[in-house]
């Protein structure tokens, strides 16, 4: 547990992660940028915060009514 | 190089500078891939209408703070946890209280919704993560059902189910995550890697595999392998606590919110930060974020009581929303993101659609 460890512990765990990570594989930013954008452009449509859901089929916009059960 | 005699101050310095001169070797790498911002990438994508989005249920009877909440699969009911110990499940349709629980102990910090939708987990300072089962009976007392899972040595933080009702994935202030066997609270994995308190957990999208993602008082954001326990990717670019870490929905990159005021993306791919979501207005920190069902909204709840929305490619802030009295404290978009929910300090939780 963190709080138990001695400060060169903590650091030796650092060390041992950051070796690994050094050597992690990695993709240019000019490559995956587009790809997160893709996705989000052909999530959009059918994102309801974004495009609106009319008021009668949107459960939370409709106010009041009563519910018997 | 074995040493006889080894000088405690000698060792912990030399680890030091090795310590340095990899995470400048990291950054070396990391950055000759930063060859272009993602903002830059979207400067072609449609920018985003006006937005309206009001208070459409206000969920009261709460009796102290509002700590956090989750949704059901079922999208329209929400558990949550306050700091007077109580667990309340809740119809928001209708606002009604479907279920209370008095947990023993106050700040429970956790609470998440079982997949079934037949259970809810819970945690705080009790150090534990309890499940109960939800039963039809309303009479019925649920905390004789209860089953304690986890036990920490610190409080709770964090909890969720996997994909089914079978584990939970939990965090706690004593600077480990864990995954737990329900049924026989045994543990399965745990999770070693933070320098301080764990304050906030996300698992990855199903499809995209057996990883999770944390973030701690280290202000150190980490990425995990379920199965063998290891951290495979950490980001260290806040400048303060990280209380909120959630994955956008591809899977491909998480958003956090933390005590710098930022909210921040990471792109997993890229191995580094590709935006920083900020104001110089916003001095509050951010404690939870949420991604829309596509990914194109980012909302942050925030300590100056204000949720603000957040073009996620574009970086820029499309709209604040006021209403809540006090801290905004967690945050949760629906299922099917028809809307959100928000909890905070003022005892209330909204529904926001």
């Amino acid at each position: 547990m963190a709080r138990d460890m001695s400060d060169k512990d903590i650091l030796k765990m650092e060390l041992e992660q950051l070796k690994k990570e050094v050597n992690t594989p990695r993709t240019p930013v000019s490559a995956t940028a587009p790809e997160l954008i893709s996705f989000v452009e052909t999530q959009s449509a059918e994102d309801p915060l974004i495009k609106g859901v009319p008021e009668d089929k949107n459960p939370f916009k409709e106010k009041g009514g009563c519910i018997i059960t | 190089m074995a040493a006889q005699e080894v000088q405690p101050n000698e060792t912990l310095a030399s680890l030091k500078t090795e310590s340095e001169t990899l995470k400048t070797k990291l950054e070396e790498e990391r950055a000759k891939l930063h060859d272009v911002e993602l903002h830059q990438v979207a400067e072609k994508v449609e920018a985003l209408g006006q937005f309206v989005m009001k208070t459409r249920r206000t969920l009261k009877g709460h009796g102290n703070k509002v700590l956090c909440m989750d949704w059901c699969k079922d999208k329209r009911r929400i558990v949550s946890s306050s700091q007077d110990g109580k667990v309340i499940v809740w119809d928001a349709f209708t606002t009604n209280k479907e279920h209370a629980v008095t947990m023993p102990c106050t700040w429970v910090m956790a609470c998440a919704y079982a997949p079934s939708g037949c259970a809810v987990a819970c945690g705080g300072l009790d150090n534990k993560c309890s499940v109960y089962p939800l039963s039809l009976d309303k009479n019925e007392n649920l905390a004789a059902k209860k089953k304690s899972v986890a036990m920490h040595t610190n409080y709770l933080s964090a909890c969720s189910f996997t994909n089914s009702d079978m584990q939970i994935l939990t965090s706690s202030g004593d600077g480990t995550c864990a995954l737990w066997d329900v049924e026989s609270g045994q543990l399965l994995q745990s999770f070693h890697g933070h320098a301080a308190d764990v304050l906030c957990l996300d698992l990855a999208p199903s499809e995209t595999g057996n990883t999770f993602v944390s973030g701690g008082c280290d202000k150190k954001a980490n990425v995990w392998d379920m199965r063998s326990g290891q951290c495979v990717q950490s980001f260290e670019t806040h400048e303060s606590d990280i209380n909120s870490v959630r994955y956008y929905p591809s899977g491909d990159a998480f958003a956090s919110g933390s005590d710098d005021a930022t909210c921040r993306l990471y792109d997993l791919r890229a191995d580094r930060e590709v935006a920083i979501y900020s104001k110089e207005s916003i001095i509050f920190g951010a404690s939870s974020v949420d991604f829309s069902l596509s990914g194109r909204l980012l909302f942050g709840g925030y300590n100056d009581y204000t949720i603000n929305v957040w073009d996620v490619l574009k970086g820029t802030r499309v709209s604040i929303l006021f209403g809540h009295e006090n801290r905004v404290s967690t945050l949760r978009v629906s299922p099917d993101g028809t809307a959100f929910c928000s909890g905070s300090w003022d005892h209330t939780l909204r529904i926001w659609a």
